[in-house]
């Protein structure tokens, strides 16, 4: 998986970032290998753009280290090895499409060719409309061309797919995907979970400027999965309460009034054990999904599941 | 994926290149009002108060005051051209144009001098055709004067593409040009390009020699009428392109700070 090279792609060191009393970033420390394929999840506002922007050097972290392949942020997007596609704007509506990219390409000492470029972000047939006249795919492809000009080790996408209907949607993210399997090291902002799910090999989730769960897709869905058993039971009896926690193993057994909600990754014996043993009646079961993970995740209540990131020293 | 196989290299001369250069050209003149105010409008005005009988046969120095009129829009037509050239900054910086860029390897000086010689180029574009719209219409002036009167207009024009710089940094609008459109019509009239200076009574003509625009008219029309205070005029000019181009100093300042 990491090649051995030891100098991280993207590497932060406690950085915070503050704007005024506001802490967009709050100590994170991170590393990101070469070849990844990372999502930086997380709702609006929780300091993913702050994040993104300091690794791309637009902006200064307020205390802390940012190193992208072993440098400072502005060298390594002068030297052309990491570049990026921003959400939205950045675009002029009188050039076409290919002078768009060609003058992009002449500012660096080396660049891929135009045609190539285009041809790999899906927009060679429309090089000569004018920017203004693409649709907002369009235009989001004409960003990833203008970011693959200096070859770049590393590649970020913020909110890349923000406004575009599903069938843009899917386009731009088959041209990343054929892209991101060259090797190439991707860092993709979202807050749509179905595509850090889909196309991250990694999602590190982020709430209030900090990291709150950084694994696979399948380790962030665990962290705060499974079930929902709600059922009406009204006066429950201490020694089935007892049962049932011991049913639901570690997980949470909550009593609201006359009605009994238990978390567990497997439903059936609670169901069994309180339809055969219990008084309890109109028994509901849902499965949570990696939506509810996130939602449980990076809810702004107390009751969340604590990652143990909070506490680090 | 092969992170050190061949080196990268930064660009030369920080990204300035013809390319850019003439790309930029294309972008400015494809956009039809931008070619209206800087090369028809100059012409047109010429076309209407320049070309009159009376204009054709009165003589101003060794050249009529057709040629008299046509020298001030040249002057007034490379003072739009190149403020409007500089002044695409602000447009630029609206669509986040200037935020793309620095995601490349362009160099902030880089970029201001390809912005200065567009305006240059764009400049010498509209006193060429205001003069040739002027030589087959009637404005006479001495072969050297076209000459010499051409290249001072135009060369004196820098003081507006420092001012379109300044502006372009300083006001944050999508149509900045409808803002300084009418702001240079005054500044024209103000420094005496539409109505001499000598015709405006004691005040204004006194005002008249402090505003930016009435150093240009007066060292440009100098090879044609031989008069007036062109130490005065040299003194206007450079006063003025000592604070525009401190204020576009000061604002490029400001922006590339906030990176």
């Amino acid at each position: 998986m990491a090649p051995a090279t030891g100098v991280a792609a993207v590497d932060l060191h406690g950085v915070h970032k503050r704007f005024g009393d506001v802490a967009a970033v709050d100590d994170v420390t991170l590393s990101i290998r070469p070849g990844e394929v990372v999502a930086l999840l997380g709702p609006n506002g929780a300091g993913k753009t702050s994040t993104i922007d300091m690794v791309l050097g637009l902006s200064e972290p307020t205390t802390g280290a940012v190193r992208v392949h072993g440098m400072a942020p502005r060298r390594a997007v002068a030297l052309g090895l990491v570049s990026a596609v921003m959400q939205t704007g950045g675009l002029l509506k009188d050039y076409t499409v290919e002078e768009t990219v060609r003058l992009v390409a002449s500012l660096f000492g080396s660049a891929r060719p135009v045609g190539e470029v285009l041809r790999r972000a899906g927009i060679a047939g429309i090089r000569g409309r004018r920017v203004g006249r693409c649709s907002g795919g369009e235009q989001q492809r004409l960003r990833f061309a203008m970011a693959l000009l200096p070859d770049p080790e590393l590649l970020i996408l913020d909110e890349p797919t923000t406004g575009m209907d599903v069938a843009g949607r899917h386009d731009f993210w088959s041209a990343i995907r054929q892209d991101a399997d060259r090797g190439r090291t991707v860092i993709f902002a979202t807050h749509y979970l179905e595509e850090a799910d889909a196309y991250a090999d990694r999602i590190i989730l982020i709430r209030r400027g900090r990291v709150v769960a950084d694994g696979t897709a399948a380790q962030v869905r665990a962290l705060a999965s499974g079930r929902m058993l709600r059922a009406t039971l009204p006066d429950p009896d201490p020694d089935h309460l007892a049962d049932l926690a011991r049913l639901a193993g570690a997980e949470s057994v909550e009593i609201r009034g006359a009605t009994v909600i238990v978390h567990t990754h497997d439903t059936d014996p609670v169901a069994r054990y309180l339809l055969t043993r219990t008084p309890a009646r109109d028994i509901e079961i849902t499965s949570r999904n990696l939506e509810d993970a996130f939602l449980a995740l990076t809810a702004d209540d107390d009751s969340t599941p604590d990652t143990g990131q909070r506490s680090a020293p | 994926m092969t992170a050190v196989a061949e080196p990268r290299r930064l660009p030369a001369l920080g990204g300035f290149s013809p390319t850019f250069v003439g790309l930029e050209l294309r972008r400015m003149v494809r956009n039809r009002r931008t070619v209206i105010f800087t090369l028809i409008i100059p012409a047109v005005l010429f076309l209407l108060f320049g070309t009159g009988t009376a204009n054709r046969t009165q003589r101003v120095g060794d050249g009529n005051v057709a040629g008299y009129v046509l020298i001030s829009m040249a002057v007034y037509g490379a003072m739009l051209a190149t403020t409007a050239a500089g002044a695409m900054v602000s447009i630029e910086r609206a669509a986040g144009w200037s935020r793309q860029l620095r995601l490349t390897p362009l160099r902030p000086v880089a970029y201001i001098a390809v912005k200065l010689v567009v305006a240059m180029t764009v400049g010498a574009i509209s006193v060429a055709v205001a003069y040739a719209v002027g030589a087959t219409t009637g404005a006479e002036l001495p072969g050297p004067v076209w000459l010499e009167s051409g290249l001072l207009a135009w060369g004196c024009a820098f003081v507006f593409a420092a001012f379109g710089l300044f502006m372009g940094y300083l006001l944050p609008s999508e149509n900045v040009m409808q803002i300084l459109g009418p702001v240079l019509g005054v500044l024209a009239l103000a420094g005496g390009l539409f109505v001499p200076v000598d015709a405006m009574g004691t005040v204004f003509g006194t005002v008249a020699k402090f505003t930016p625009v009435y150093g240009v008219g007066e060292i440009a029309r100098y090879p044609l009428t031989h008069q007036g205070p062109l130490a005065v005029g040299v003194l206007n000019l450079l006063a003025w392109t000592a604070v525009f181009c401190a204020g576009a100093v000061w604002r490029f300042r400001r922006d590339t700070a906030r990176v």
